[in-house]
C-alpha cells in the first residue's frame, strides 16, 4: 500500500496533530478548492507510504447528511483506523502524552506485545504497539 | 480484565527523564547545545546518558541532533532560505559538514534539494491537478466525471 485516508474533520488541525504532535512529516500540501487541499504525511523511515488527511464535506461522494453523519461518528471515536509501531512504547507514550496527546488506553501487556490507544484531534482511534516478534 | 503495563516507579522515571532530554533537544536544535548540558537535564552522567538513549531511541543523542537538523533543514531549503543561512539556522558551524550529512540523509545536496522542491512549489503553483490523485479530485468536484474516466484512474 503507498496511501491511505484519514477522514478528518478539519484539515489544518489535523496538520498540526499529525506534524507537531505525532512527528510525521507533510510529504505534498496541494490546494484544490476551498474545501480541500490534498495534504499527505508521512515519514522519512518509511518512504513510498502517505497519510491522506481528508476532509469530510459534502462532496460527489457524500451528501451534507452523510458528510455530518460521518463527522458526527468520527468525533465520537466510532472509528480505529490504524496501528502506529514503535521501538519503545513507554518512551513513545510518555513524550506523546506530554504533548498533549489523548490516550484511552495506557500501554498494556497484549500476546503481541504491548499496546496503548489514542485518539487524533477529530477522535479517530489508533494502536500504539511494540510488537514482540513473532518468534520470540 | 487486563493490567496497564505499569513500569515501577524507577523505570516510570527513567523514561520520564530520557523523554525531557529528548524533548529538550527539539526544542533547542538550532542552538550549540553540549551533550553534556542535555544529559544534565536528564540528570545522568554524559555516558550514562548516550547509553540510555541509545537504549530507548535507537541512535545516540548526537545522531538524533543531526537527523532533527537535517529535517528542519528541509523546510527551510523548501522555503527558499539559501543553503548557508539553512546551515547557520538549523545548528551547524561548518557547511561542509552540513552538506555532507545532508546528502547523507535525503541521497541529495542541498542545493539540488532546494532546486527540486521549488521545481515542485512551481507546479503546484500552475498545475496543481497534475500531482493530485483525479479519484480524489472528483470528489470534491475539482475535476469532471469525464476527465476522472478519460485519464483511465
Amino acid at each position: 500500500m503507498t496511501h491511505m485516508n484519514i477522514f478528518v474533520l478539519d484539515q489544518d488541525r489535523a496538520l498540526d496533530f499529525y506534524t507537531n504532535k505525532l512527528g510525521l512529516k507533510v510529504i505534498i500540501d496541494v490546494p484544490m478548492n476551498k474545501d480541500a487541499r490534498w495534504l499527505t504525511v508521512g515519514t522519512l523511515e518509511q518512504p513510498g507510504f502517505e497519510i491522506n488527511l481528508t476532509p469530510v464535506h459534502k462532496s460527489i461522494l457524500h451528501s451534507e447528511d452523510t458528510a455530518e453523519t460521518l463527522r458526527n461518528l468520527i468525533s465520537k471515536g466510532t472509528f480505529g483506523v490504524g496501528i502506529f509501531t514503535c521501538t519503545d512504547i513507554m518512551a513513545t507514550y510518555e513524550e506523546l502524552k506530554a504533548k498533549g496527546v489523548e490516550f484511552i488506553k495506557p500501554p498494556t501487556k497484549e500476546f503481541y506485545g504491548t499496546e496503548a490507544l489514542f485518539k487524533d484531534d477529530s477522535g479517530n482511534w489508533f494502536s500504539l504497539a511494540q510488537l514482540t516478534p513473532v518468534n520470540a | 480484565m487486563k493490567q496497564p503495563f505499569n513500569p515501577t516507579y524507577p523505570k516510570l522515571y527513567f523514561y520520564r527523564r530520557i523523554v525531557q532530554a529528548k524533548l529538550f533537544i527539539d526544542q533547542h536544535y538550532t542552538e550549540n547545545i553540549e551533550l553534556r548540558g542535555i544529559a544534565g537535564e536528564a540528570f545522568y552522567s554524559k555516558f550514562h546518558f548516550i547509553r540510555k538513549f541509545k537504549e530507548v531511541y535507537q541512535r545516540t543523542p548526537h545522531q538524533y541532533l543531526s537527523s532533527l537538523r537535517i529535517e528542519q533543514a528541509m523546510k527551510l531549503l523548501a522555503g527558499g532560505m539559501s543553503v548557508a543561512e539553512v546551515c547557520a539556522a538549523v545548528g551547524f558551524e561548518e557547511l561542509s559538514s552540513f552538506s555532507r550529512l545532508f546528502k547523507h540523509r535525503t541521497g541529495v545536496n542541498p542545493s539540488v534539494y532546494q532546486s527540486q522542491q521549488q521545481t515542485l512549489q512551481k507546479r503546484i503553483a500552475e498545475a496543481p491537478l497534475t500531482l493530485v490523485p483525479h479519484c480524489f479530485a472528483y470528489q470534491y468536484g475539482v475535476v469532471e466525471k469525464e476527465q476522472f474516466q478519460t485519464n483511465g484512474i
